[in-house]
């Protein structure tokens, strides 16, 4: 995606002003509207505990799930592809889109695809494709990546979007909402009616019914899934439900999370391709079973991960998030979710720095709608990390040191003396404005308070012989 | 404002340690406070002293291994946990710590560190069992919520994350601040956030924390406030720096110096 480092991507980000207001607004407009859902709601705690059970019983059976998904997919007309990697995935959408004569593909809005890339997959194999959800629509004009998995263009004022949409739609300028979204609507009605194909990703997939539950606020998804001769559904395996009845769970608990809407304004439930004497619908459904790296996460001690129902809750609370957007992370998926999710899957090695994008406030376990030990889970990540040896050298040696004196505690009494009077040498009046690389991190955004002229240890003992002798 | 005599009775016994020892609590100091902030630790033992409370500070102890713990060296942070359980497995009695961050390390964590040593998982349930933060102790275990403290100033408290969510510390420190004279509350808007310390964060990622801090400060000088309070001296320390840097005029302190201040 780019060619940045974690750093200069979080700096660039941090000294944009713009982004940075959006951003805040943005996700803590979503925030409030939860909350306030949320405090009319006193089951949602029970909903969010049986959302959990649900979660773990379907990844613990997760084969049996999905074979029993697919087999229904395929009993309703369907046809299901099983993708190893994106690779696979893509493939098949490219080849199925030239076996049929695609020429146009509109999409709703679907992370997965992001993932994999899907998109420019087909615009190498000449295929035109149009994103329909309005924030994915600006995104796709202004040739960005979404920055947060449900509000695409987060980082976005409604100013940008209007100087966007007049140089890229020759279009008169207007900041007004409503008038934005006329605009789109009126550029897309014709491309919903002249694809040939529309994919989609998948909210929920019903393992006893083969159903896919797809839910939007636009009324775009049901456009996409319904008006071309063929919908493509991609999704990662690991999005299923067992029954119909857990997605009265789920959907509730997914969409007070997402945006605080008790009920999102469109919830599809598609069951197979047209059936005859049905008037719409697609000729063909495909669903495309996406791994790519899901079974492994599956084996792994960040197995948790997968509960998640992509929601977004825990990017919008995130300070870190607030802070810096989710262009900075670098990955697909932003926020705390994504540190855990991106690593585990597009591996620890290249995306090392995420696990750290943390302060460790545990505000995204407590808003987690499945309950996910986020801070849990990116600790873990932060000690297979370390083990790695992806750190920086001077904190590997530092944590050794400080754990082998902190075993002895005379050496840490004497090294602690030290670090006083060294620190008490340089200090005015107790305070540091300067630490030395590489603690000048510090320093840069606060002073530092020089260590105290006697520990307790040593106020303590001179408090015990005064007593003793006393 | 009127004050019932607070203190326990030499009589009342709140907890049996056997061998006819009562109402003795260990302290766990913490690395920073023993080292940076030791009035914070004179403090606390003063407070549980009026309270009748022998206090001990068993003096091998050094840190808790949560530095390491969190910036993902488990092996450095089981040996430090390791050490902390063997000075503290061996005392009597409830251990007070005043912080809610290395408390919840203790509390939480250090089972979750020792999963696979069974004779360190067994004294790390034995310790985490009768470990207390300081607040929580008096509040919930000793079921305080006035010491008879006097402190003049307009006072906001951050409620530090790990506390807040690790523990559910949300009332025990605002309890007893609501029963010091002369101090009075203000609301820290969005108080419940994150002040951006983050342990090695706070270098590491020295911009984005600072970015927090930014936010945190701005709203605690939108609080009217004169006092700054909380129960970590980790997160004190970022928020105090920051104070430092821009040049505001608000006071930091740990909640037992207010606690322990009868003027």
């Amino acid at each position: 995606m780019t060619n940045l480092t974690f750093y200069e991507r979080t700096r660039d980000a941090l000294e944009d002003p713009t982004v940075n207001q959006a951003i805040r607004v943005g996700a803590r407009r979503f925030v409030s509207h939860r909350a306030s859902t949320v405090s009319g709601l006193p089951e949602m705690d029970s909903l969010r505990d049986r959302a959990r059970v649900i979660r773990a019983e379907t990844l613990n059976k997760l084969d049996v799930f999905l074979a029993e998904f697919a087999d229904n997919v395929e009993l309703n007309g369907g046809r299901v592809f099983w993708a190893k990697n994106a690779d696979e995935a893509n493939d098949y959408v490219v080849k199925l889109a030239a076996a049929r004569g695609v020429r146009h593909v509109v999409k709703s809005k679907s992370m997965v695809t992001e993932e994999i890339e899907l998109n420019h997959a087909l615009e190498v194999a000449g295929v035109r494709v149009i994103e329909s959800d309005l924030g994915e629509f600006i995104a796709q004009l202004a040739g960005e990546r979404p920055s947060h998995i449900i509000a695409p263009v987060l980082h976005k004022t409604r100013g940008e979007v209007g100087k966007l949409f007049e140089e890229e739609l020759n279009v008169a300028y207007t900041e007004e909402p409503i008038a934005l979204n006329d605009i789109a609507r009126s550029h897309l009605r014709d491309i919903f009616l002249s694809s040939d194909m529309g994919i989609s990703g998948v909210n929920f997939g019903v393992a006893e019914s083969g159903t896919l539950s797809l839910v939007t606020n636009e009324g775009n998804g049901r456009f996409c899934t319904t008006t071309p001769r063929i919908h493509v559904a991609l999704m990662g395996m690991e999005r299923l439900v067992p029954t119909f009845a857990d997605l009265g769970t789920m959907l509730p608990v997914l969409e007070i999370s997402a945006t605080g809407q008790r009920l999102t304004v469109y919830n599809n439930l598609l069951t197979g391709p047209r059936r005859s004497g049905e008037p719409d619908g697609p000729e063909e459904l495909h669903v495309v079973i996406l791994d790519n790296g899901r079974s492994d996460t599956l084996a792994s001690e960040v197995a948790e991960i997968l509960y998640c129902i992509r929601c977004g809750a825990c990017l919008n609370i995130c300070p870190v998030y607030q802070s810096i957007g989710g262009h900075a992370y670098g990955s697909v998926y932003p926020g705390p979710l994504g540190s855990v999710l991106t690593p585990t899957l597009m591996g620890l090695e290249q995306w090392h720095e995420l696990p750290h994008a943390s302060t460790l406030c545990g505000a995204c376990k407590e808003i987690c709608p499945v309950r996910i030990d986020i801070p849990s889970l990116l600790l873990r990540l932060r000690d297979a990390s370390s083990k790695a040896n992806h750190s920086p050298v001077w904190i590997r040696t530092l944590m050794r040191i400080y754990s082998i004196v902190a075993r002895h505690p005379k050496l840490f009494q004497l090294g602690m003396r030290f670090a006083s009077v060294s620190s008490r040498l340089f200090a005015k009046e107790d305070w540091l404005n300067r630490l030395p690389p590489p603690l000048n991190g510090w320093t840069d955004h606060r002073n530092f308070r020089a260590l105290a002229k006697k520990s307790f240890g040593q106020q303590w003992a001179e408090r015990r012989s005064t007593e003793h002798t006393s | 404002m009127e004050h019932s005599d607070r203190s326990i009775d030499k009589e009342t016994v709140l907890f049996e340690l056997g061998d006819g020892i009562r109402n003795c609590a260990q302290l766990m100091v913490t690395c920073l406070v023993d080292a940076i902030y030791p009035s914070v630790g004179i403090s606390a033992v003063e407070v549980l002293e009026a309270q009748g409370i022998t206090v001990e500070f068993p003096s091998d102890q050094t840190c808790c291994g949560q530095p390491a713990f969190n910036s993902g060296y488990w092996k450095d942070a089981r040996a430090m946990a390791r050490h902390t359980l063997d000075v503290f497995s061996v005392t009597n009695g409830p251990i007070v710590v005043p912080s809610g961050s290395c408390t919840d390390m203790i509390v939480h964590q250090y089972t979750e560190l020792l999963k696979d040593d069974a004779e360190y998982l067994a004294k790390a349930q034995d310790v985490a069992g009768r470990t207390y933060e300081f607040t929580q102790f008096l509040v919930d275990k000793m079921g305080l919520d006035d010491v008879g403290a006097r402190f003049r100033g307009r006072a906001a408290y951050h409620s530090s994350c790990h506390g807040l969510r690790g523990l559910n510390l949300r009332e025990q420190p605002r309890v007893l601040l609501s029963h010091v004279e002369g101090l009075k509350q203000v609301e820290l808007p969005c108080s419940e956030e994150c002040c951006g310390f983050g342990g090695l964060f706070s270098v590491t990622m020295s911009s984005i924390s600072g970015s927090i801090l930014e936010r945190k400060l701005d709203n605690l000088e939108e609080s009217g406030a004169d006092l700054l309070l909380g129960n970590d001296v980790s997160c004190l320390m970022h928020m105090a720096g920051g104070l430092k840097l821009r040049g505001t005029q608000i006071e930091v302190k740990h909640i037992s110096e207010v606690l322990n201040t009868h003027d």
